[in-house]
């Protein structure tokens, strides 16, 4: 067992105890916590398969931004102290057997599949950031210019449901 | 680098369940929206793995537009629950059942 | 470039074992007798009033998505920037419009004065005298 094997199970089991921390938490403040963790050992995966620049993105989007948006969105509803988010037990039974179907399915086709339809290419840890830059600029230009839309009426919507009294 | 594309995929698939168990299991509207995040990122690994096994970079970009459209996606669900709590005064998905016939 | 992330990780993990350690000194050696007054929010004997987890102003809310939009129009500055040189003018203009069409979004939400801050009324004074005594009234009858 290599050093990269050991760094990846490491990451992985950090990511998937962030997860369910973030699930069964009571206080939805560590509920954010877990989540955050759980962003990070998805970045260090990211880092595992080559893809640095995501990486990045991932810490500067999802920890930096949509984790603080959703911390903003628990500061602004309710009084964390007195919060109910007990779990309905009538609901958890259908929950479970959904949740092991669909794990049991997934794992099914995980086993099954024969993944190595091509020669597993040698890794190559080379900095990604650029060749994302050409490929934005050339084969991703339309839905690269389609964000800004998306971006704009995102921005636009969320700032008028937001405001007081419309 | 003896680390199989199943294993990625396999860790990609039990983050998935453990984001439906929150989803199905929890009333809070905002940890359902954590759950959906955490759905999101076990998606996006598995684009990455495959990116990687091609040897091609198009998983990375479209996973770079996953995570743009989830901001958007955040930013406008989250203006929604805040409206939501301004004008019933609880973020429980068990209270707010008005469009429920 | 496995290398430069490994130093990041080994930073961190010894960023971790820091906070750890010294928290876990301090817990050792701290001497703990706790009492009302001592675990109270200030020692110097000001009450505080309600919870700390209060109920923030909506305009936050504004503020921290203006925040979130654009960084992710920075996100896709990096890439752009790295390869500007090399296609020149089209990726200049490119970028421009993509940038022109978020500051819209920009103009709307200024326009609308989302981004105005109404401050908070100021107390007048003497009500404020007035509930410091309340309290103090109150504070003498608890202990």
């Amino acid at each position: 067992m290599s050093l990269f094997d050991v760094i990846f199970y490491l990451f992985a089991a950090f990511t998937l105890a962030s997860a369910a921390l973030m699930v069964v938490s009571k206080n939805i403040v560590h509920s954010a916590v877990g989540l955050l963790f759980s962003f990070f050992g998805v970045a260090g995966i990211y880092v595992l398969l080559a893809a640095d620049f995501l990486a990045v993105v991932q810490v500067l989007v999802y920890v930096g931004g949509i984790l603080i948006l959703l911390l903003f969105g628990v500061m602004l509803t309710q009084r964390i102290t007195s919060v109910d988010m007990r779990t309905g037990t009538l609901q958890l039974v259908p929950a479970i057997l959904a949740v092991a179907g669909i794990f049991v399915i997934l794992f099914r086709v995980i086993r099954t599949t024969s993944w190595n339809i091509v020669p597993e290419a040698e890794a190559q840890f080379i900095p990604t950031a650029e060749k994302i830059g050409y490929l934005l600029m050339t084969d991703f230009l339309i839905p690269f210019e389609i964000v800004s839309v998306l971006l704009l009426a995102a921005l636009i919507g969320a700032a008028f449901i937001a405001r007081k009294g419309t | 680098m003896e680390i199989p594309i199943s294993y990625y995929l396999l860790l990609s698939g039990i983050l998935f369940t453990i984001g439906v168990v929150g989803v199905l299991t929890r009333r809070n509207a905002i940890v359902v929206f954590m759950s959906i995040e955490l759905m999101l990122n076990a998606v996006n690994l598995t684009l990455v793995a495959f990116s990687k096994q091609f040897n091609s970079l198009d998983g990375q970009i479209f996973v770079f537009f996953v995570m743009v459209v989830a901001a958007a996606e955040v930013a406008v669900g989250l203006a929604l629950i805040v409206a939501i709590f301004r004008l019933k005064q609880t973020v429980s998905i068990d209270k707010i059942n008005i469009m429920k016939w | 470039m496995l290398f430069n992330f490994a130093t990041a990780l080994v930073f961190l993990i010894f960023g971790g074992l820091f906070v750890l350690l010294n928290l876990g000194i301090s817990r050792i050696l701290q001497a703990r007798n706790p009492h009302p007054v001592k675990i109270s929010t200030y020692e110097c004997g000001e009450l505080p009033e309600g919870e700390s987890w209060i109920q923030f102003n909506i305009r936050f809310y504004v503020v921290a998505l203006v925040f979130l939009i654009f960084e992710v129009e920075i996100i896709f500055l990096f890439p752009w920037a790295l390869v500007f040189k090399d296609l020149g003018l089209f990726a200049f203009v490119e970028m421009m419009i993509f940038v022109f069409i978020l500051l819209v979004g920009l103009a709307y939400v200024w326009a609308k004065g989302d981004l105005d801050w109404d401050k908070p009324q100021s107390v007048p004074a003497p009500e404020l005298s007035q509930s410091y005594e309340q309290k103090e009234v109150t504070e003498t009858v608890d202990s």
